[in-house]
């Protein structure tokens, strides 16, 4: 069951086309990964989510429904650029800010009370926003977006302006309303949190959709039968000179402080990973280390853009 | 509560909790009445000190009438030569020398009186000399011509035109000038408060922008609900702030005049001399205008050229990032406003059913200052009733073209737009 399905979404903004055709489906309960290249159309994108720019083209179906005016009150926003009201009092700001996602003043009180709880800042709400430090107001942020239980949330480059433990903080936060039964879009440039957190993926790459489907999927189709060596030897070299004859051989950099050779061995097409262990096993070596050289999400990411210019 | 009202609610309490409204609207009213007491005072410090004049008559012409008052004394040097006199009236400091010459003919027509002074003496109390004298000297010639004085005082009359247009409206000319008192005022007003306001607006769209806090209101609200509401919430915030200066400066100005008004009589009877009829006239005058048209046409006025034009402050607001950067756009609002308060200034006071000023009263962007200066000369209701309508009309459009502006504007950052980039937000 999906949550959100998009369908052929196009944006220009004069002669620039900013979204080319875009269609995605995020399904419910899960965690989303928008990524794309600076200036690809993810701003856009999710613009045209939260119904602050209107699409020239595409279908946008929430829940199984055409999205409508009022379920901006569905989705929890946090921008890319942070911003509060300077001079309001937090809790007066929280307030607003709720009320205007619908919530009663009485309802908005008591959520915001919890949410202090929660993220262990109690007795802020009469301290204004400029007397706080930048990553206490990402708090408080990251308070307004949730504070309406939105089935939705669309965070953009969350972990910014966090401090390590913090950023941990909302990591968990995020995965705690996941949970809770919550969707969350993320959009990030950060590969390890999209790796850890992200069920799914969509890259955008010059205003269109370049690759998407389960990280899982992405991975396992990028897989380059490449296994990580490390092994001890008195004659390591000549294993390594013969090891070179049958596979693509190269050194690598791995962890292990036994190993006299570190390589980086790919398979040829018709060989299975049995074979070259088999070769292992009767050159009489150690074998220290051995793993498959799984992409990164971060290579994945790279090697995508770079295929399509 | 609905979007709309929430937004008019924060708007209006940010402005009426911001430090520098409550400090402008307390202290300003105390501030007008601090400086209209400091005046007085200073000029009661000037009457206080009493000038000695020395009187050179020797035919004692006028010397015997002249009476001591607490700012006003003489002494006689008419014993001495004139220019010894004079001579003594330096070195004793006097305040100066008044020499009435001696005169061959009983009846004097042409006196040549002189005075005589270090300085240039003050105009107040030249007239006030010249009143004195001129009146002891009728009083003389009259004596000498065989002329009663109360039946001359009696067989004269006043004259008081009274001035009727063909409607029988009358009018005067102290109407005229408390008319024109009332509209400048209420017109200058108007465009104080349109620049003040405006500018709050402006301001405020500025900061929402570069705090870029617009993107997570916008995610809730329409950018017309925002700037909407922003434009109501601070208008309300305008009309608390002349409601609290009508009440605070009225009630302040109500003391300070039963205050002033016994200690010094001088103040007022020196610059012109009113006598009482001429405060009932002028009382009377103020009763007399449309004091309720004006406030109401005050109030409907202020809104449609408030909303008129904070509209366009908005709009300027949204498509620049930062306050400097409004400089070149602030063009087509200082211009009307200004041609508006001159038109009213020059022409409505000259003739304020003129083509000029009526064609002026209609124009939307300068309707309420000039419309506002002419209500009190009278204006048929139907004329007021076609400017408003105008008026409203364009509040409406300026308000649909400064919002999609705004749209657009709020969400671009960087590079400030041309006149010619505006026109193409308009055109989306």
């Amino acid at each position: 069951m999906n949550l959100l399905e998009v369908k052929g979404l196009t944006k220009k903004y004069g002669d620039k086309l900013a979204l080319d055709g875009f269609s995605f489906e995020v399904p419910k309960n899960s965690i989303f990964g928008l990524l794309g290249p600076n200036g690809a159309g993810k701003t856009t994108l999710i613009r045209i989510l939260n119904q602050i720019t209107q699409p020239d083209s595409g279908e946008i179906n929430l829940d199984g429904r055409p999205l409508k005016p009022k379920d901006v009150e569905l989705i929890g926003y946090l921008p890319e650029e942070r911003g509060l009201y300077k001079s309001m009092k937090v809790a007066e700001q929280i307030i607003y800010l709720a009320q205007l996602k619908g919530l009663s003043k009485t309802v908005a009180k008591n959520r915001m009370y919890y949410w202090f709880d929660r993220l262990n800042i109690k007795g802020w709400g009469d301290k204004k926003i400029e007397e706080l430090s930048k990553g206490m107001a990402q708090k408080i942020q990251f308070i307004v977006t949730v504070i309406h239980n939105p089935p939705l949330l669309i965070l953009d480059e969350p972990f910014s302006g966090f401090d390590p433990v913090n950023a941990n903080l909302i990591k968990n936060e995020i995965l705690t309303l996941k949970e809770e039964g919550a969707t969350i879009i993320l959009s990030t440039h950060r590969m390890e949190n999209v790796e850890e957190l992200c069920d799914n993926i969509a890259l955008i790459h010059q205003s269109k959709k370049v690759l998407d489907g389960p990280v899982k999927t992405i991975k396992r189709n990028y897989r380059s039968q490449t296994y990580e060596v490390g092994f001890h030897s008195e004659s390591a070299e000549e294993i390594t000179r013969q090891l070179s004859k049958n596979f693509k051989v190269q050194p690598a950099y791995f962890n292990d402080i036994t190993a006299q050779a570190k390589l980086q061995v790919k398979l040829n097409d018709h060989q299975s990973t049995t074979s070259l262990l088999q070769f292992l096993i009767d050159a009489k070596v150690e074998i220290t280390h051995f793993s498959e050289l799984v992409p990164s999400i971060n290579d994945i990411f790279i090697k995508t853009v770079e295929q399509h210019g | 509560m609905g979007n709309l009202s929430l937004i008019i609610k924060r708007e209006y309490l940010a402005r009426i909790k911001n430090k520098a409204f409550v400090i402008m609207t307390f202290l300003s009213p105390l501030l007008v009445v601090g400086m209209i007491f400091l005046v007085a005072y200073l000029s009661s410090l000037n009457n206080d000190e009493k000038k000695i004049i020395a009187l050179h008559d020797v035919q004692e012409l006028i010397n015997k009438e002249l009476p001591n008052t607490n700012q006003l004394g003489f002494v006689d040097f008419s014993n001495l030569p004139i220019d010894q006199a004079i001579m003594r009236a330096d070195k004793e400091k006097l305040y100066g020398l008044l020499y009435v010459p001696a005169v061959e003919d009983a009846a004097i027509s042409n006196p040549n009186i002189e005075f005589f002074a270090k300085e240039a003496p003050s105009s107040f109390l030249v007239s006030d000399l010249e009143q004195k004298i001129s009146r002891i000297i009728t009083d003389t010639n009259l004596a000498n011509a065989g002329i009663d004085k109360t039946q001359l005082q009696q067989a004269q009359t006043k004259v008081n035109l009274q001035i009727e247009d063909f409607d029988g409206q009358s009018t005067s000319k102290l109407a005229g000038y408390v008319k024109m008192i009332f509209g400048g005022a209420a017109g200058y007003l108007l465009m104080m408060f349109i620049i003040i306001y405006g500018n709050m607006v402006m301001r405020s769209v500025i900061e929402e922008k570069t705090n870029r806090i617009v993107e997570i209101i916008i995610s809730s609200v329409k950018p017309f609900q925002l700037m909407l509401g922003k434009i109501t919430g601070t208008s309300l915030a305008g009309l608390t702030q002349f409601l609290i200066w009508l009440i605070f400066g009225g009630v302040i100005l109500l003391i300070s005049s039963s205050l002033i008004a016994p200690n010094e009589p001088g103040i007022v009877s020196a610059a012109t001399p009113v006598d009482s009829d001429e405060i009932a006239l002028l009382f009377q005058n103020i009763m007399a205008l449309p004091l309720f048209k004006i406030s109401l046409s005050f109030f409907i006025y202020f809104i449609g050229g408030y909303f008129l034009y904070s509209a366009i402050y908005a709009a300027i607001g949204a498509a620049v990032d930062s306050e400097t950067d409004t400089q070149q756009f602030m063009f087509p609002i200082i211009v009307p406003l200004m041609l508006g308060i001159y038109v009213g200034f020059f022409t409505v006071i000259e003739n304020p059913h003129g083509t000029v000023a009526t064609l002026f009263s209609h124009i939307p962007l300068t309707s309420p200052i000039v419309m506002l200066m002419r209500i009190p000369f009278g204006v048929a209701w139907w004329e007021v009733l076609i400017s408003l309508s105008i008026l409203f009309a364009s509040v409406f459009l300026v308000i649909i073209m400064a919002a999609k502006i705004y749209r657009i504007g709020i969400l671009m950052y960087g590079k400030k737009p041309t006149y010619k980039e505006l026109f193409k937000w308009l055109k989306n």
